[in-house]
């Protein structure tokens, strides 16, 4: 196993080059300028926007400043954001705690209801309650996270006025009271996330049951007298789990990149509204390094997933 | 004849037959009123007024909690490298200039003891000098005294062009020099008519020289203090995340009277600006919000029983239609709009006259920009004393067709006008904006029913508004017939303005396109109105002359003005801020309180 383990991070070295490559060469050719700001404040020489252009490396060809950013990468040298002027690093660390929390709790959320509901209306297909869930789900995946989102302020926040629908960072209150105002901040933002996921999933986990469920082995087991609840709970889930957990790690990544669209909604500084603030900024270096983060993340979760199928079922070996 | 009469009142005022009050009163009636009307008086002679204040509270401190929303938060609090505004605008959270721009254009002293004038002697009457006296006592963040030593050295770390500083085109053709620990002299290599630049306003705010001595040149990005300002100002730094949050508290040792008002300051960045109304005006849960361009019809929704309201400020901002003088389908020597083509459809008067009557000007206020927006026949909109008198506008397809009609411009079969075989169809690019598209909408309309063809084109603004050399889709490089946007006015004063379009700063291959003279606009005349604009110390012959180089650019449709723009923000009702059209939003922040 941890021969396979091995073998298979030495094959991921060479496709993340390329990943990087090819980010890098779309990113370079991409339009657009981080000092754009500068062209149209006229107490700004358009020549100090041309020195900034050279010394900050953006004259030289591509190929060079790949080279470059491949050697200082490799050294730990993420490089410096030329909007802010601050390393890279330091400032995706920075936005990772509130993207964790709240995207975090969305997905915990998410399989909350999926899990229970997908399995729950599988056993009973076609009866009122699979229809009531259908049906939910269906409006759930059909209404995108910027309409829900704003619907959800409108109501929650400016008709009711419950709660806040701008996330802040800094609470002023401590102990119990900071935890509640945390919880409170996040409702509407986990809940419209999550409720979104949820509907997906729980289609998905529902017929990843229905597939099981046919088998004859578990007519078998059901013939050994065994119980519903053991039957659906240790023959029937855990073989159909099996490609829910591939949809849940492939997943994983976005919690880390977090929901762009949901994260600028809500003012809710995380990784999201920083990638989308640095394409915006035309921040080549911060885009550079979120979205390797992202690709080493989707190849690292992709392993995890082939992992645990195999302990999941142990019929599929490593090889 | 208004030279004269100029001359005999700043005469009264100096004798102090007539008080400054009546003074600007009278411009005003004159047609100058004038935010710049107390500079006139400073080279007149006389002292410049410092810009009243408001401010209330009698005790420093008590006002609670101060929350800004700005929805793109600052990404630096560096003032030398603020690319943006929102980076101007976080740093004088804490750092200070020597002066300040009031709501009239009026200065206002911050680090300065005293108002520069001819005769307090600290203007030379030549205009190749001015002296600053500092206030005495003020301490920086950190308990360290603030003196002449810390201004000499801003001059030295900006103007060094390892440091790339954004700010290094102010100070790279001054000399600062020490007087004493109190007194600095800002040396001019010509005769300098506004000389209120280096260390006014917050772009040209003052950092400190004990922590960035050793961060001078190449080393400048590793300067921790980059990220956590020492300043002199009403807030002490607390904690800053690049484009999220800049947090401030009360500074108990500011060296003005009973400020600051609030005990703690945030600056939260991020999400849109319609939703950043909402939160202020609507919701309230935020006391202002800066930058609000929101269609006013949804301002004045969310204003009916909310908590805040839209507030305006008057600056200079003109959002314009450049034509462009130069053929953009030709090439010559790799390059489109090459200054030696000639514009095959613009190089006839009328039909860049015709075009100016084709815009709605009316409409545009009315549908667009609402409060927002004034209109106006003028390319300089401000400083008052710069606004020309002598232009008019008007909208109408009838005249703009009978004057192609009379210069042989005739519809052929499609209802397009051509002559000589050349059709009327011209191509008109903007950035992507909301109004923008709207105004082009309205325009190419109008110009439809005038037998004009137009296409529109619109190029995200982060490609429009860049230098990259290599896109061809920016403004300098002007790909099309026409463009619109506005370029932004940011000082009380129109030299920098204007000086773009001599015919030395054409935009060219040769430049890079870093000419600023986009419009490819040639005309000797305009040439040597700037640059006697530039070297005429009489306030009132350089106000003239300003008027004039405006009235040629009308003249000769260079630009067809659209909209006179105002800065629209959104406060709360209680919320006494004070802001204005000449500043960065929190320019006069340590005036802000609240009214119980």
């Amino acid at each position: 196993m941890s021969q396979y383990v091995l073998r298979r991070l030495l094959i991921a070295v060479p496709s993340l080059l390329g990943i990087s490559l090819v980010l890098f060469v779309v990113l370079a050719l991409a339009p657009g300028d981080p000092f754009s700001e500068l062209t149209t404040n006229p107490n700004v020489p358009p020549e100090v926007a041309a020195s900034l252009r050279a010394k900050f490396g953006l004259d030289d060809p591509i190929y060079l400043r790949y080279l470059h950013w491949l050697s200082a990468m490799l050294h730990g040298d993420w490089g410096f954001s030329f909007v802010s002027r601050m390393d890279v690093d330091q400032l995706i660390l920075q936005r990772l705690p509130a993207t964790l929390y709240v995207i975090g709790s969305a997905q915990l959320l998410a399989l909350l209801i999926a899990i229970p509901v997908g399995v729950y209306a599988a056993t009973k297909p076609y009866s009122l309650f699979d229809q009531v869930a259908n049906t939910l789900a269906f409006v759930g995946f059909s209404l995108p996270t910027f309409f829900t989102g704003i619907l959800f302020i409108l109501i929650f926040s400016i008709t009711l006025d419950w709660l806040p629908f701008v996330y802040t960072t800094d609470i002023k209150a401590t102990g119990i009271r900071w935890v509640l105002e945390m919880i409170r901040q996040a409702i509407m933002p986990v809940a419209v996330l999550g409720l979104f996921q949820a509907a997906s999933m729980t289609r998905f986990v529902r017929s990843a049951m229905l597939d099981v469920i046919r088998l004859d082995y578990v007519t078998t087991a059901r013939a050994k007298g065994l119980g519903q609840a053991k039957v659906i709970v240790k023959h029937v889930m855990r073989n159909a789990m099996i490609p829910v957990v591939t949809l849940i790690a492939l997943q994983m990544p976005a919690v880390f990149g977090g929901a762009i669209v949901t994260e600028q909604i809500f003012r809710i500084p995380g990784i999201g509204s920083l990638l989308i603030s640095s394409i915006l900024s035309n921040d080549t270096p911060v885009v550079m390094a979120v979205t390797f983060v992202f690709a080493c993340l989707v190849v690292l979760f992709n392993l995890i997933a082939d992992v645990l199928y195999g302990w999941l079922d142990p019929r599929i070996s490593f090889r | 004849m208004l030279d004269k009469e100029l001359r005999s009142m700043i005469g009264q005022v100096k004798d102090g037959r007539m008080d400054r009050r009546a003074f600007i009163k009278r411009m005003a009636a004159v047609g100058l009123t004038a935010p710049l009307a107390n500079q006139i008086l400073a080279l007149g002679g006389v002292a410049m007024a410092e810009g009243a204040s408001t401010y209330k509270p009698t005790k420093r401190g008590g006002g609670g909690a101060l929350k800004l929303l700005w929805w793109q938060g600052p990404t630096l609090l560096n003032p030398h490298f603020a690319t943006g505004t929102k980076d101007q605008d976080g740093s004088r959270l804490f750092y200070e200039p020597l002066a300040c721009w009031d709501p009239d254009g009026n200065m206002k002293l911050v680090l300065a003891a005293e108002i520069p004038s001819i005769q307090n002697g600290l203007l030379a009457a030549d205009g190749k000098s001015v002296t600053w006296k500092l206030k005495p006592g003020v301490k920086w963040h950190d308990g360290k005294p603030f003196t002449a030593d810390d201004v000499v050295f801003n001059w030295e770390y900006a103007k060094d062009p390892a440091t790339s500083a954004i700010t290094v085109g102010v100070h790279r053709d001054i000399v600062v020099e020490k007087i004493d620990d109190l007194t600095v002299r800002i040396n001019f290599p010509k005769p300098t008519p506004f000389w209120a630049e280096a260390f006014v306003g917050a772009p040209n705010c003052i950092i400190p020289k004990h922590l960035f001595a050793e961060y001078k040149g190449s080393k400048s990005r590793e300067a921790p203090n980059n990220l956590a300002p020492v300043g002199t100002g009403p807030y002490k730094f607390v904690e800053f995340k690049p484009g999220d949050l800049v947090r401030g508290v009360l500074n108990p040792d500011y060296h003005m009277p009973n400020r600051p008002y609030f005990d703690t300051l945030e600056m939260k960045g991020g999400g849109d600006a319609v939703s950043a109304a909402r939160a202020v005006i609507q919701t309230g849960e935020y006391d202002f919000g800066y930058n609000i361009q929101v269609e006013d019809d949804v301002l004045l929704r969310l204003e009916k029983g909310g908590k805040g309201k839209a507030i305006y400020a008057v600056g200079g901002d003109t959002e314009f239609i450049a034509l462009n003088s130069t053929d953009p389908n030709t090439e010559v020597d790799g390059e489109r709009s090459s200054i030696k083509t000639k514009h095959p459809l613009f190089s006839d008067p009328a039909v860049r006259k015709a075009l100016s009557l084709l815009v709605d000007r009316e409409s545009v206020k009315k549908a667009i920009y609402g409060r927002a927006g004034r209109t106006t026949a003028n390319f300089l909109n401000g400083p008052e004393k710069f606004v020309s008198k002598n232009t008019s506008w008007e909208f109408s397809i009838e005249k703009a067709s009978k004057i192609l009609g009379d210069a042989g411009w005739k519809p052929g079969a499609d209802g397009i006008r051509e002559k000589d075989g050349k059709k009327l169809k011209l191509l008109y690019q903007t950035s992507i904006n909301g109004p923008r598209q709207k105004t082009q909408a309205i325009v190419k309309q109008a110009c439809q029913k005038a037998g004009i063809e137009v296409e529109l084109k619109s190029v995200v603004a982060t490609v429009f508004f860049s230098s990259d050399v290599g896109n061809p889709d920016t403004y300098p490089k002007f790909y099309a017939d026409m463009q619109m946007f506005q370029i932004p006015m940011s000082q009380p004063d129109p030299s920098q303005h204007m000086r773009r379009y001599v015919s030395a700063n054409v935009a060219t291959k040769e430049n890079k396109w870093q000419g600023q003279n986009f419009p490819r606009y040639v005309n000797k005349e305009y040439d040597q109105t700037i640059e006697a604009a530039e070297g005429e110390m009489d306030p009132v012959k350089r106000a003239s002359l300003y008027i004039k180089a405006n009235d040629l650019l009308i003249r000769d449709t260079v630009f067809i003005p659209v909209q006179h723009r105002l800065k629209v923000e959104a406060a709360a009702n209680n919320l006494r801020c004070i802001i204005s059209g000449w500043a960065n939003e929190t320019d006069n922040l340590f005036d802000w309180y609240r009214e119980e």
